[in-house]
């Protein structure tokens, strides 16, 4: 089959391998039908996360149709149409019993402190992703579900990671009616974010970036208020001048290891790797939220310690809430807000990838070219 | 005003909102919504039909945390440790927990020798490493490179630079150890054909 295979920073191309078999009586192979590259794909793309093999194929993003299920699958069997999580997670842990499916203590012996994710490096289990023709999917009564009926392929698979990702980022920042949300971040995650963040009742939401294009995004898109931080000097300053110098009741952080703003931290992570994440944006997030306000972190960061202000959180006695999204939980009411209209994730999508240009897909989207908010890949044989 | 005890009045009302934003409000129950509270015990909500899964087999030593009571019974197969990158990545999970730096960072070291070693190896294949496909800035032609960048405020471009150089790194590095190990052999052969 062919398959996306890293092939050190910044390098990756179309392999022959072998096509991927039941490991695991509870697997299914799936036949990909569209995949799509995440933010989170460029942090391994820029060789930032501890332990991504060369050989690794990545996409932790993908819908497709059943091929093979192993003998103990009840539920799924051969020509379903499935969407599957991100998280890679057996149902029964002490975490999966209680609703933490990206928390899950069965599925990645590399790591405790992080779950399974599909082709996320090892850090993440060490299981290849969907940016490829099939892909082994373990737990396939726990984790996959059938794509409904009525939904629409290009938002299915945005309802596997993005979505969900920034639906649950919202909910982490307890909003209540009338709150005042700022959001770092006008990529996939932060664009659903803020639209999320109306239907808990913000009272205003503001979206925060520096490439122009993508404000213009969460401005038609997701109703919001927006600035370029480029334009500010001191973009925390000016978040206190247009909130009363209260600053705002939440801040969602929806960019993560590799934020811009500050170069020191920018090399210093992303490039020199001597921190787990460039934490400029969460640093904002931090200074600009109000006493007592939240935080929640949704933007992801690498496994080794970030020059986090740590002691403005604490003065300010701030909730800081965080995890990987655990995807499936959110199906249930996301399915109805698609239904009714209320999310229409598939219009954040730009490009079209055919897999076989796998590489220009990475670079357009990590370069942020043409325009690139969501680059959907699409193997050849779907 | 903040300074006095009134929250200041920094957003829309409810009613305007309702009518500009379709669905907004729609989960303003807080304790309504999928993720609330973070934990909740029902064990019988996943689908899972056993209490532990059964075990995948162990095909090779699975490296694993120090963390860990045990190798999970699933885990991913891909790309086993193999090469110098791999005594490394092996040494790394033997010897350091995730508590420790040094931990990640020699799995930061092993994934830059990985990427060495695979050039390295690639030269020998049918298909060698090429850097101009492989990173894609063939498509720079067709996605507007100057438009995208130029004339826009964007706070990456100083570092931008820096990706060219990140990529011809270990390429030159790999060039040069091919070179000096072509060196070596060959100075071993003359050695050898002037002892015969
Ligand atoms: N928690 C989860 O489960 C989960 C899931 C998916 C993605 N993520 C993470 O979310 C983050 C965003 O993902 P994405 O797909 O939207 O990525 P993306 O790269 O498309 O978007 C990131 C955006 O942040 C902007 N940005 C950079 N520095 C900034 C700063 N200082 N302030 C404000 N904006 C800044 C960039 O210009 C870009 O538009 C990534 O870190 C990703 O790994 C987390
Ligand atoms: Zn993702
Ligand atoms: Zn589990």
């Amino acid at each position: 089959m062919r398959a996306m295979v890293y092939r050190g920073p910044y390098k990756v191309r179309v392999e022959e391998k072998d096509v991927p078999r039941v490991e695991h009586p509870n697997d299914a192979i799936v036949r990909v039908t569209r995949a799509a590259i995440c933010g989170s794909d460029l942090h391994l793309y820029h060789g930032m996360m501890p332990d991504t093999r060369v050989g690794m194929t990545f996409g932790h993003e993908f819908i497709g149709v059943v091929e093979s299920v192993g003998p103990s699958v009840q539920s799924l069997g051969p020509g379903d149409r499935v969407m599957v999580p991100f998280n890679v997670f057996c149902g029964s842990c002490f975490f999966c019993a209680r609703g933490m499916y990206s928390n899950c203590h069965n599925v990645n012996p590399n790591a405790t402190a992080v779950g399974g994710i599909y082709g996320y490096s090892h850090t993440c289990g060490g299981y290849d992703g969907g940016q490829s023709e099939f892909v082994r999917v373990p737990f396939a009564d726990v984790g996959p579900s059938l794509i409904p009926e009525w939904m629409d392929d290009d938002d299915a698979v945005l309802l596997t990671d993005a979505l969900a990702t920034g639906y649950f980022g919202a909910q982490l920042g307890d909003i209540v009616e009338g709150d005042v949300v700022v959001v770092f971040g006008a990529g996939p995650v932060g664009l659903f974010a803020a639209k999320s963040a109306w239907l808990m009742g913000a009272g205003r939401v503001i979206v925060i970036d520096h490439l122009e294009y993508r404000l213009e995004k969460a401005r038609t898109f997701a109703h919001a208020e927006t600035y370029n931080f480029t334009e500010y000097d001191d973009i925390v300053v000016h978040m206190k001048k247009i909130t009363e110098h209260l600053g705002a009741d939440v801040a969602i952080d929806a960019v993560g290891a590799e934020a811009d703003g500050n170069l020191l931290q920018h090399l210093t992570s992303a490039k020199l790797k001597m921190q787990g994440g460039s934490p400029v944006a969460l640093n904002w997030a931090i200074d600009s939220v109000r006493k007592g306000g939240t935080i929640s972190v949704m933007g992801a960061y690498g496994p080794m310690f970030s020059a986090v202000k740590f002691g403005d959180a604490f003065n300010k006695g701030l909730t800081l809430n965080m995890n990987q999204c655990p995807v499936k939980r959110q199906w249930p009411r996301l399915f109805e807000h698609v239904r009714n209209g209320y999310l229409k994730p598939s219009d954040i999508v730009t490009h079209r990838i055919p897999l076989e240009h796998i590489a220009e897909g990475y670079h357009i989207f990590s370069s942020k070219l043409d325009g690139c908010i969501k680059p959907l890949v699409v193997p050849n044989a779907a | 005003m903040t300074y006095t005890p009134e929250k200041p009045s920094i957003a829309e009302a409810s009613d305007r909102l309702r009518e500009r934003i379709p669905g907004w409000g729609v989960d303003l129950d807080p304790s309504d919504r999928p993720s609330v509270p973070r934990m909740q015990f029902d064990p019988s909500l996943s689908g899972a039909h056993w209490e532990f899964p059964e075990r995948q087999p162990e095909l090779w030593p699975r490296e694993r945390s120090l963390e860990h009571k045990f190798l999970t019974p699933v885990f991913g197969t891909s790309c086993p440790p193999r090469g110098v990158s791999g005594v490394l990545r092996r040494h790394a999970y033997k010897r350091y927990s995730e508590a420790r730096a040094a931990h990640w960072l020699l799995l930061l070291v092993a994934d830059r020798v990985d990427a060495l070693e695979s050039h390295v190896r690639s030269f020998a294949t049918l298909r060698p490493d090429n850097p101009i496909t492989e990173t894609g800035v063939l498509s720079e032609f067709s996605h507007h490179p100057v438009s995208s960048r130029y004339g826009v405020k964007r706070a990456d471009l100083v570092h931008q630079p820096l990706d060219p150089i990140i990529v011809l790194a270990p390429w030159v590095a790999a060039g040069f150890a091919t070179y000096r190990s072509f060196k070596l052999f060959r100075r071993a052969v003359t050695k050898r054909s002037a002892q015969a």
